[in-house]
């Protein structure tokens, strides 16, 4: 059994504590006295029960009739425990809902089916993006009120698409369902047989929480210093992310000074390796200056250290922000004085516009530059929600005032309408960077390696067969001892491009990065493929043009969508048209296939074999290989 | 509530929250000191202490409010904790308070010191100048808790006002507080009951033998199974029965009721519980008495 928390949003009158006490009744987790007390509480003139009654909290609540609070509740199936940040829908309670996400695996977004999507629903959304919530379920609630519609539910579904392809949110999965009546909570629903995706519980039972967590970058915040005797010192925290074990070399933030971890140590023994949010105490081999505050991380992979913020930041107070005095703030153990050095914009948080602001008020949102005394040890929030978040304090109320996600170190953050405004050129090279020629110029390389560079980018829709193929490639020039390299999907993803998302800006940074990547490759002299949908015409375009002429080879790796559909390998298209995927290629998003490629290979027609054959044959008559 | 499966990641990340919030109470506060009530939370919690600050000592005292009705398995079980783990206690006497003439002793036959131990919790907080006290309390136990903080606020009255809680966000917890003020912390907030059984029993942990099932003299009043104690007086249409019962929650012999059971062992306890269908305070007197009567009495301080 393991723990997710997740929590809901909808407006007043979306059925949220309804939503909440079926969970409840249906996993049986309401108790024998409650019921009753819920009975007796009814005063619904029809038969179904007052579900909501299970979770409303407080006197005070009760009788206004709304949560004016975010509440935690618990219930668990025999494969996980859950924990619902429940937060209200209430328009002033955006600082409730944030509080609610931070610590939220998954969001449940609730739309009231007569309603559609309103404008707290694109507040809400964007709040999850905002807080990198990884997983969100679109719950389409009182399904029972417009005759279970299909048609309804599509028109709810692309509605809610129009705008959450501009937000960062990778996984969205809509559900038709009936809190009231039960539809697709827990069990499937008879009334919806077009609709065969999860149920609600289906789909909270089997997210994977911990992929989405950061195993690599290992951050040790230390909280307590432990010195039981004079022959053991002990630094005593919760592992942020990464991993360790004993004997790797670490550095020691702020002094930088080197040591090794000797041991580290729990009550139950000693401990071969701890990962995210292990609570230990690292002992080294070396006596150095630590204390509450420091961190400890791996000598070869650290977090900046920074006295300049730029982050987003929430403000939750009655008081607005000023900009003329210090607050504290609260990042990791580390606490010291900082300054909303600027405010770069405001955020409207239901049409995501930026707007010129001088201060932020209660339930505002939008981007800083924070000056601090002390440096801080960060990372973005984006790639590492543990050292990449913060809280503001005021310093004479004690007040939390704030709640921040860094963004990275603040420098040269274009002042407020500039922004939008930079050209592509522009944005193609960084500035003060001039591509010095390499010190061992490609020709070189090539004559050494006996064959020329170049890039075979491979094109096409999921499931065509470009990996297949790539793969196949390969493996036929490395015997021949050509230099190769392979960039794909599985390989980037989760390393280089691992802060991206799927909607079509980050679409078209991933490619640019894997153009840049296989530049490189490029000129160490190999042949590198690319295996990449990569749907645009224009993002193609660019890689080639970062290429001599004859050294890109785009290749149309093309079969018919009904094929690919057939084939579906990896069951995505199956998701993609439950609606379980946004974005997927040949589905919701277009795919502009290749103008003028240098080969086209038909894999509906041909075998693998006869199609790697064409490819090597091109790159022999071209005189790569 | 069904059985969980055979692993136990939900513990350890429970554990390790808990510990977490712990050391944060430690670290931001002069003077914790860590409330016991003796029962199966607050031994809980004590052994988490433990393992927050291993090898080191527990650094903070531990502190029970006595309000001279406890049951006697109670105390025993509380000195022979103490004495075994080197630990600090503070006894706080309501029987004090109440010769002090700070508090006046509740009449008639639902007599209760309930509601007393409210001033004697914080005379005894304000006499040793503690600012930060950890609890066991948990959200899932009552409606009101739900919405409660790790690090909740008291004024200089020891009231909580909820609508007057500072927002908890990530894991970052607020501690800053003023002269005078100060705050309650409660690292097991996301535990619910089954949780805290499940890991006495993965921990092996000793619980007071008022949690199994025994032969107990009692008598029922308001649907409550209460035991016979020099406290408790019989009303004209009660009369003592012999049960074989277990308590579910251990507070005052006036106040605690029991639920009649078979469970001798730990393993039955827990079967018990996971399919139990009533709730964990049912057999609470105190708490019939108001609908909203937790919430009355979170604001004047009650734990």
């Amino acid at each position: 059994m393991d723990v997710l928390r997740f929590t809901t949003a909808g407006s007043v009158d979306d059925g949220k504590s309804t939503l909440i006490g079926r969970l409840f009744y249906d996993t049986k987790q309401i108790f024998e006295n409650k019921l009753e007390e819920i009975k007796r509480n009814t005063h619904r003139d029809d038969d179904e029960m007052e579900l909501a009654l299970l979770t409303d909290g407080l006197k005070a609540e009760r009788e206004q009739g709304i949560t004016i609070d975010v509440a935690y509740r618990y219930f668990s199936t025999p494969n996980r425990k859950f924990i619902i940040a429940d937060t209200p829908g209430h328009e002033q309670y955006t600082r409730n809902m944030v509080t609610g996400a931070s610590t939220a695996e998954l969001a449940v977004e609730l739309i009231d089916a007569r309603n559609g999507v309103i404008e707290q629903t694109q507040r809400h959304a964007f709040i999850a993006s905002l807080l990198q919530i990884p997983y969100m379920i679109v719950a389409v609630n009182k399904m029972d009120l417009v005759d279970y519609s299909e048609e309804r539910f599509r028109e709810i579904v692309e509605q809610f698409q129009s705008f959450s392809d501009n937000l960062d949110i990778n996984d969205i999965t809509f559900i038709p369902i009936s809190a009231l009546k039960g539809d697709n909570v827990v069990n499937q629903s008879d009334n919806m047989p077009w609709y065969n995706g999860p149920t609600l519980l289906h789909r909270l039972e089997n997210v994977r929480p911990e992929a989405d967590r950061n195993q690599v970058d290992f951050r040790f915040p230390v909280q307590h210093v432990i010195r039981p005797h004079q022959d053991f010192r002990g630094f005593a925290g919760q592992v942020a992310s990464g991993k360790i074990r004993p004997g790797e070399e670490v550095v020691v933030l702020p002094s930088k000074r080197t040591s090794h971890v000797e041991s580290i140590t729990t009550l139950d023994g000693e401990v071969e390796e701890a990962g995210p949010e292990d609570s230990i105490v690292i002992s080294l081999t070396d006596e150095i200056d630590v204390s509450r505050g420091s961190m400890i991380v791996r000598s070869r992979n650290r977090p900046e250290v920074t006295r300049q913020l730029d982050a987003d930041l929430c403000w939750m107070n009655e008081e607005k922000m000023r900009t003329d005095r210090p607050y504290i703030i609260q990042h990791t153990t580390r606490r010291t004085q900082a300054n909303v050095s600027k405010v770069v914009y405001r955020t409207n948080v239901d049409t995501f516009h930026r707007e010129e602001a001088d201060t932020f008020e209660l339930n505002d949102i939008g981007r800083v530059e924070l000056e601090t005394a002390d440096p801080l040890f960060i990372d973005p929030y984006k790639i590492n929600r543990s050292t990449g978040n913060f809280i503001l304090i005021d310093p004479d109320t004690n007040d939390t005032v704030a709640a921040g996600m860094i963004r990275g170190v603040a420098e040269d953050v274009a002042p407020f309408g500039q922004e939008e405004e930079v050209t592509d050129e522009e944005r193609e090279t960084s500035p003060n960077v001039v591509w010095e020629g390499l010190n061992v110029p490609r020709e070189d390389r090539e004559k050494k390696n006996g064959h020329k560079s170049a890039v075979v980018w491979l094109t096409g829709l999921s499931g065509s067969g470009k990996s297949t193929i790539a793969k196949e490639v390969e493996k036929r020039l490395f015997d021949r001892d050509v230099q190769t390299m392979m960039l794909d999907g599985d390989n980037v993803r989760h390393g280089l491009c691992g802060d991206l998302g799927f909607s079509p800006n980050d679409r078209k940074e991933n490619i640019r990065r894997v153009g840049e990547t296989a530049r490189l490759f490029f000129e160490q002299g190999n042949v590198t493929f690319c295996s990449f949908i990569s749907p645009y015409q224009e993002d193609r375009d660019r890689i080639r043009e970062l290429l001599p002429d004859g050294r890109f080879f785009e290749v149309h790796v093309d079969c018919p969508l009904e094929v690919c559909k057939e084939r579906d390998t990896k069951g995505l298209y199956k998701k993609a048209e439950q609606g379980e995927i946004a974005n997927f290629t040949g589905v919701t998003a277009p795919y502009e296939a290749p103008g003028n490629p240098e080969l086209v290979v038909d894999t509906d027609q041909n075998d693998v074999e006869t199609c790697v054959n064409r490819i090597i044959e091109t790159l022999e008559d071209e005189g790569i290989v | 509530m069904p059985l969980s499966s055979d692993t136990s990641e939900h513990l350890d990340w429970l554990e390790s929250e808990a510990i977490h919030v712990i050391r944060e109470a430690e670290a931001q506060f002069d003077n914790p000191v860590l409330m016991f009530s003796g029962g199966k939370d607050s031994l809980t919690m004590v052994y988490l202490a433990r393992k927050a600050f291993y090898p080191g000592k527990v650094p903070f005292p531990i502190l029970h409010v006595d309000t001279g009705h406890n049951f006697p398995e109670t105390i025993e079980f509380r000195d022979n904790l103490m004495e075994e783990h080197d630990l600090d206690l503070i006894v706080g006497s309501v029987e004090e308070t109440i010769k002090s003439g700070r508090a006046k002793e509740e009449q008639g036959p639902d007599a209760s010191r309930n509601k007393l131990q409210i001033v004697t919790l914080l005379d005894t907080i304000e006499e040793h100048g503690f600012d930060v006290a950890l609890g066991g309390a948990r959200r899932d136990e009552e409606k009101a808790r739900a919405k409660e903080r790790f690090f909740s606020h008291r004024d200089r009255f020891g009231n909580w006002d909820p609508k007057n809680q500072r927002p908890e966000l990530w894991n970052l917890y607020n501690g800053r507080s003023k002269p005078g003020e100060h705050f309650r912390a409660f690292p097991l907030s996301n535990w619910t009951e089954l949780d805290v059984w499940q890991y006495i029993q993965q921990e092996d942990l000793e619980i007071p033998s008022l949690y199994l099932a025994h032969e107990r003299t009692m008598f029922e009043r308001d649907g409550v199974l209460l035991p016979k104690s020099p406290y408790n007086e019989l009303r004209e249409d009660e009369e003592y029965v012999e049960k074989m019962v277990r308590f579910r929650t251990i507070g005052d012999m006036t106040c605690t009721g029991a639920v009649e059971s078979t469970a001798t062992t730990l393993d039955e306890v827990i079967a018990e519980v996971a399919t139990t269908q009533q709730a964990e305070r049912s057999a609470r007197a105190d708490d019939k008495r108001a609908e909203a009567a937790m919430e009355d009495r979170k604001r004047e301080g009650y734990f």
